[in-house]
């Protein structure tokens, strides 16, 4: 993988976070807190409270019949609700150091010397904040989709379309000190599943996210801006929010595209905020 | 108040190990190692312990395709990333299920117990996390420790379970020597208490 063109990459602009990770450590901002109301979020670098708690009207049920396997794989009993402690502020530690220069370009990262993946080739990239519009810096996304003809590089995958020798179908990338992030890769197909007796996914990414803490842990899909597939499928379904689904679909970005070589997705992610101080984090009754 | 909400959670399907443990895919030479594969990489202090388990439907079927984290302390109740943690542990596994039988399997520290936000301590716990084709959110879960009875007694979190006859879902129980047993039911009479949190 030594003659591989990565200086035309859009990738380089965003992944070589100098600072990720310090969020905790930057009090240059912070000011004196003895004459400053609490009202005022001045010490946006150090936050003492919890995680605020999840709005589950954003997330899909547990339960939605249509998508099948969620039947028997659905809990039933209310979950138990407390604030977050350390166990759920604290997350694991992941440095820019861990990545390969490859990790994030899906076109290359499972190809043969001189080789590429097939298929329309496009970049996603966006921006990864909280609850607060603050940006997450050192957020680790994982990436993983079927290439451009819908098949996916598993064991357990049978569907006929043909695996391409020269893509493997997995990323991965940290976020900048700006929250931002950018991958290449190519459009992945939809493909038929298993469900009811004609399902079809529509083309997605499927997105790991680790935030700063482990309560923000969040696994999702992100979807291509005008695939009909889209308002047909049973796990984009599972979404009663339209605004919430709506969220998940990446528009066209003609202004980050690469003319000559490849079309531009964004794909904005919004994780749990973190209240300022321990004051914001008392609840009522506890 | 918060301006955005939280981007929707979507499954992370069956084929969750392409992009999570390519290696364990058989997805090989893309990243030299699984994120989570090993918790403990040295000298770390405390009693290593083995935490194994399966998840389990509503029909009594284990999930041969889940994925578990798990998060924890070290053994003196300090997180990775925060100051006076173990430098020779992460804190942090990911185990995909077994292809055959189901079973996770950590290799991993007994955790101490963690401060409670409001004082006091929580008992020793490993935060669980399950993902798998038909489960919509990540489920968040705790296995404490059975034979922690005295911390157990005093934890908060155990404390606020309104039926005290679902507690032992959250008790990983000890097997052989080092070796504690967690089971995971995600559905049915023994469903696992799952947090929102």
């Amino acid at each position: 993988m030594t003659n591989h063109d990565t200086s035309k990459s859009v990738t380089n602009n965003h992944d070589t976070p100098k600072s990720v990770m310090n969020d905790h450590d930057t009090p240059k901002s912070v000011m004196n807190d003895h004459d400053t109301p609490k009202s005022v979020m001045n010490d946006h670098d150090t936050p003492k409270g919890g995680y605020l708690a999840r709005d589950m009207a954003q997330h899909p049920a547990p339960l939605y019949p249509p998508y099948r396997t969620s039947v028997k794989r659905s809990p039933q009993a209310a979950p138990l609700s407390f604030p977050t402690t350390l166990s759920e502020e604290s997350g694991p530690v992941f440095g820019a150091d861990m990545l390969g220069p490859l990790d994030g370009d899906l076109l290359h990262n499972f190809a043969a010397d001189g080789q590429s993946a097939i298929g329309p080739r496009i970049i996603v990239h966006g921006r990864v904040q909280d609850q607060f519009g603050r940006p997450v810096p050192g957020a680790l996304l994982e990436v993983w989709q079927a290439n451009a003809g819908g098949r996916y590089r598993h064991a357990k995958e049978g569907y006929i379309a043909p695996l391409d020798p020269n893509f493997g179908g997995c990323g991965r990338v940290i976020t900048d000190a700006q929250g931002c992030y950018s991958l290449r890769t190519v459009m992945p197909g939809p493909y038929p599943w298993p469900n009811g007796p004609n399902d079809w996914r529509p083309a997605h990414i499927h997105f790991s996210v680790f935030g700063a803490g482990f309560a923000q842990r969040l696994i999702t899909q992100m979807y291509f801006e005008g695939d009909p597939l889209i308002w047909r499928c049973p796990i984009v379904g599972s979404i009663n929010d339209k605004a919430a689904l709506e969220r998940l679909i990446a528009p066209l970005d003609m202004g980050q595209t690469v003319p000559m070589d490849a079309l531009a997705y964004r794909f904005d992610i919004t994780l749990r905020g973190r209240r300022q101080t321990m004051f914001e984090n008392r609840m009522e009754g506890l | 108040m918060a301006e955005y909400p939280e981007s929707a959670s979507q499954t992370a399907g069956p084929y969750v190990h392409i992009g999570c443990t390519p290696n364990f895919a058989g997805l090989t030479g893309v990243y030299d190692l699984d994120l989570g594969a090993r918790m403990i990489t040295g000298a770390a202090a405390g009693t290593r312990i083995t935490l194994t388990g399966r998840v389990f439907d509503g029909t009594g079927t284990p999930l041969r395709d889940a994925m578990v984290e798990a998060w924890q302390a070290d053994a003196a109740g300090h997180h990775a990333g925060t100051a006076m943690a173990d430098p020779h542990f992460t804190g942090f596994g990911r185990c995909p299920c077994d292809a055959d039988t189901g079973e996770f399997r950590f290799e991993t520290l007994k955790p101490g117990p963690v401060a409670w936000p409001r004082g006091g301590m929580q008992a020793p716990h490993i935060t669980l996390w399950i993902v798998a084709r038909g489960i919509n959110l990540g489920l968040h879960t705790r296995a404490y420790f059975a034979d922690e009875h005295k911390a157990n007694g005093a934890d908060p979190v155990l404390s606020r379970i309104e039926h005290k006859n679902r507690l032992p879902t959250l008790l990983a129980t000890p097997a052989a020597a080092g070796e504690y047993h967690f089971n995971i039911h995600l559905q049915g009479p023994d469903e696992t208490i799952f947090f929102d949190v």
